[in-house]
């Protein structure tokens, strides 16, 4: 009785501090989802727009996503690359173009006084719809593109991680690194890019996320302006299942390195995944609250064994990793990945305890209001909702949701969805030198 | 061209009210600084104390201390036992952690607003009662060296670049890293720190600073009943260790495996602290937006579009440190171009600077970065008070914020070419390249199925 009533006075509290922006939400004549949360405070806006259009989408060109991306602002609607950027930069505007597994997007701050934002959203647009894919750029990001394939070859975090998501998803698209490898930067052309470009950067295929100083017609009207010369296109096709793994692997690559990088885990997570607060509750405490986690206690607090210890769930279109991870000195690598797996199997065993199921719940309610203390942290939160379409009230509901999490359904949920007897370890570091 | 200036000068109007009109500046008796500046949008609250203390306090043998020491905060008082700090903060739903620099050592959490005294009496406690056991340090050096390891031994850009730095630098204490040589950290010990804690941990050494949703006059109140009564310390400056003048350039290589060679050139140059005339200091900072401002500035423009000689390429001035710096090119060529084409690709951009004057888009553009920049930098609570504390820490105040966008817009051509043709010479250049060395991997990844054996 008396732990509730603690709880129930901090959800009070909590939900006195946590007011989340309303969102607006419609859709564009062209299909895009717009998102808008209006932010008055600042003469600044942010603008994300968000296309099914990740590596995912790659087909047989691993790489073809990341490459589309980055040629966006290489020539537009009669500009060239140098045009852009003057045009941009010289009206203080900021212009970001990035691509994951799941999505490609292309973003724009600008000030809200029309004298910077009309021209800024002007070349905004025409990056959005009217790229022109310049011959001699798509070259030289391509070299670009194979410069950083080698780049990973001498980072044995990175070589770790691409192991990762190749063990864990074999043939499926999420396996491939987002920025190709050698062979397929290679083999790519032109026309794939402009194929790539036209069937994914449309309008049913794209949300647009809006936080800064405006009102909502005055959003309307920017959207208005932004997609008038998108097509509407249609959405991208389902990917693949992702099949869960059948057995145990171990994969062990060498390295000149004086520490070994340690991943281990499998496929976790998707976006809207009904177990999303037990297991997103469940794994703070196991790993994912930072110097407070079991693991950095059991591997950094108590043995000094690496500088960072985690585990985290990272949920996308279709279930995304699981994923623990460490880094040691070449000597205690068995050491640290036994301590690893031994802290997972207790977790999966027992579940929390009731303290630890409380601080956590205090931890991530209590710091609700951290998660949406910037209009870029608004923007990434209502940018995510709308690309996955979890519900508007998602934030909302969300310290409700935490609290109502409780140690039986974490112990089932991890007992269910975790397998530490299947997953795969990656190891990446000097192996003879023990 | 005329609108474009004009336009400016409207954002303008507005920029240095944000810093002067919203902070206070209080003294605590015991000496402590406290600012506290107000950020009403969201309900939350940055606090970070600062110390006069990091790398470039040290002396060679026990380098890294002030990091090593930064870790061991976390370890403990009487009152609260090692990893309650962290505990308490992450059950008040708040983010914390440390940061060590050549000029400072700065510790931070950021709460709902109403929790704020939640990290002032802990931070209080920690200032003054910190134990420093034994087995806490053993171990915890343990895990500094595994983040030397990760951060520098194993990534051969690191590993250059702190060879770079200590070739620049050769009796600054700027010459060694922030994280400390290996060897130091090897043979450091408990009683090291404990010497190196009351040597520099005292209200009268620190700067408290609060940015978020909050009344100043609160935020006062309640640092004077956390920190108030703390004691002070008599805290002896360092010597100034000043550079010695070089004399020629100095060139070094550094073997690694890697796949990339890698360019690092510098040149000494001061910083706003250490420069005869302020406006040194900014033509520095218009003259690195020239050169690395964007895409549309000139190494974008020319030697990563235009001639293609470069994969990536950066400048970098910081106008904010305590004592002289380097201003700093980097980079990796493109491929089917060698480190010596990138280096005179890069001398040749430096050439351009000094014989012609900089156009006047070029200057207009830079302006207008930093106008919209001082804007775009109110959206983060955290980088505010990070400003605010550099400036404090380093011996400046915090009120040079205000002066920054206007200085900037003040500095013309003539300057920028100026503070090229006296800084970025020969005499004051130092070059490192990263000589690649084959990573032996061995055989291809090894895949066991449930420990098995077979070779994928």
């Amino acid at each position: 009785m008396y732990v509730k009533s603690i709880i129930i006075l901090w959800a009070l509290v909590a939900g006195a501090a946590q007011a989340a922006p309303k969102i607006e939400h419609w859709v564009a004549a062209n299909g895009a989802r717009v998102y808008f949360v209006a932010a008055p405070e600042l003469p600044i806006v942010d603008i994300q727009v968000a296309f099914d259009a990740g590596s995912a989408r790659d087909g047989n060109f691993p790489g073809l996503a990341t490459l589309t991306n980055l040629l966006l602002d290489d020539g537009a609607a009669g500009l060239n690359a140098d045009q852009i950027a003057e045009g941009l930069e010289g009206v203080g505007a900021s212009m970001g173009a990035s691509s994951s597994r799941d999505m490609a997007t292309v973003s724009l701050r600008s000030l809200t006084d029309p004298a910077q934002l009309k021209p800024a959203i002007e070349i905004f647009k025409g990056v959005l719809s009217q790229p022109s894919f310049p011959k001699d750029a798509f070259e030289r990001e391509r070299k670009q593109l194979l410069v950083g394939v080698s780049a990973r070859k001498q980072s044995p975090e990175e070589i770790a991680d691409e192991l990762f998501y190749q063990g864990l998803y074999g043939e499926h698209p999420y396996a491939h690194h987002p920025d190709g490898s050698d062979d397929s930067l290679k083999s790519l052309t032109a026309e794939n890019v402009l194929m790539h470009f036209q069937a994914y950067y449309v309008g049913k295929n794209a949300v647009i996320a809006i936080v800064g100083a405006l009102d909502r017609a005055a959003a309307a009207d920017l959207v208005g302006q932004l997609t008038e010369g998108m097509p509407a296109g249609l959405p991208a096709p389902s990917l693949p299942e992702v099949a869960g793994l059948a057995e145990g692997k171990l994969v062990r690559q060498n390295h000149p390195s004086t520490q070994t990088h340690i991943l281990l885990g499998q496929p976790g997570l998707s976006r809207g995944d009904p177990d999303y607060f037990p297991l997103y509750v469940g794994n703070h405490m196991l790993g994912g609250s930072g110097l407070v986690s079991r693991i950095n206690e059991e591997i950094r607090e108590k043995r000094g064994l690496s500088y960072s210890a985690y585990s985290y769930f990272m949920p996308m279109r279709l279930p995304g990793p699981y994923i623990l991870g460490l880094q040691t000195r070449n000597e205690s690598s068995d050491e640290a990945l036994g301590v690893l797996k031994q802290t997972l199997g207790d977790f999966i065993a027992k579940g929390p305890t009731a303290e630890e199921l409380k601080a956590s719940k205090q931890n991530i309610t209590g710091g609700f209001p951290l998660r949406l203390s910037s209009n870029r942290k608004i923007l990434d939160h209502i940018a995510m909702i709308g690309f996955y379409q979890l519900p508007l009230d998602y934030l909302d509901t969300f310290n409700a949701r935490v609290e109502a999490v409780t140690i039986e359904q974490i112990r089932a949920a991890f007992q269910q969805r975790i397998h530490p007897d299947k997953m795969v370890t990656v190891m990446v570091g000097n192996h003879g030198q023990k | 061209m005329m609108k474009r200036i004009l336009m400016a000068g409207l954002i303008l109007c507005c920029v240095p009210a944000a810093w002067a009109a919203q902070t206070q500046e209080y003294s605590l008796k015991n000496g402590m600084k406290v600012i506290v500046k107000e950020d009403h949008r969201a309900p939350v609250v940055v606090s970070q104390v600062w110390y006069k203390v990091g790398s470039g306090y040290e002396t060679n043998g026990t380098t890294g201390i002030s990091h090593v020491l930064e870790h061991m905060m976390f370890k403990g008082t009487k009152k609260h036992p090692a990893g309650e700090f962290s505990r308490i903060i992450s059950q008040n739903g708040g983010q914390e952690n440390a940061f060590t620099s050549r000029d400072y050592t700065a510790y931070f959490q950021t709460l709902e607003k109403s929790r704020l005294p939640v990290a002032f009496e802990l931070e209080a406690d920690r200032m003054r009662n910190l134990q420093l056991p034994e087995e806490e340090f053993i171990k915890e050096r343990k895990v500094v060296m595994e983040e030397r390891r990760m951060r520098t031994e194993d990534d051969p850009n690191s590993l250059t670049s702190e060879q770079f730095t200590a070739a620049v630098f050769v009796n600054s204490p700027y010459h060694h890293p922030v994280i400390g040589w290996m060897n130091d950290l090897e043979n450091l010990t408990a009683n090291d720190l404990r010497n190196w804690y009351a040597k520099w941990y005292a209200p009268n050494n620190a700067t408290l600073v609060v940015v978020g949703d909050v009344k100043p006059e609160e935020v006062l109140k309640l640092a004077e009943k956390y920190f108030g009564r703390l004691p002070t310390s008599e805290i002896t400056p360092p010597k100034p260790q000043r550079e010695i003048r070089q004399q020629g350039v100095r060139r070094i290589t550094v073997k690694a495996p890697a796949e990339l060679p890698y360019l690092i050139m510098g040149y000494q140059a001061p910083t706003l602290r250490t420069a005869a005339e302020d406006w040194e200091a900014y033509a520095l900072d218009v003259l690195a937006g020239v050169l690395d401002g964007g895409d549309s500035a000139r190494f974008a423009r020319n030697l990563i579009r235009g001639s293609q000689i470069a994969a990536g390429v950066g400048a970098g001035y910081n106008l904010y440190a305590r004592a002289d710096d380097v201003f700093t090119f980097a980079g990796t060529p493109a491929q089917g171009h060698g480190i010596g084409a990138l280096e005179q690709a890069i001398l040749g951009q430096i050439k351009r600077v000094q014989d012609e004057p900089v156009s006047q888009e070029e200057l207009d553009r830079i302006k207008t970065q930093v106008v919209s920049g001082a804007i775009y930098e109110l959206d983060s609570v955290f980088y505010q008070a990070m400003k605010i504390g550099i400036l404090e820490t380093i011996g400046l105040n915090w009120r040079v914020l205000d002066d920054y966008v206007a200085r900037v817009r003040a500095v013309t051509a003539e300057q920028v070419q100026a503070v090229a043709r006296k800084y970025l010479v020969e005499d004051r250049l130092t070059v490192a390249v990263l000589e690649p060395q084959p990573i032996d991997q061995g055989q291809a990844p090894r895949m066991m199925k449930n420990g098995g054996g077979h070779v994928r």
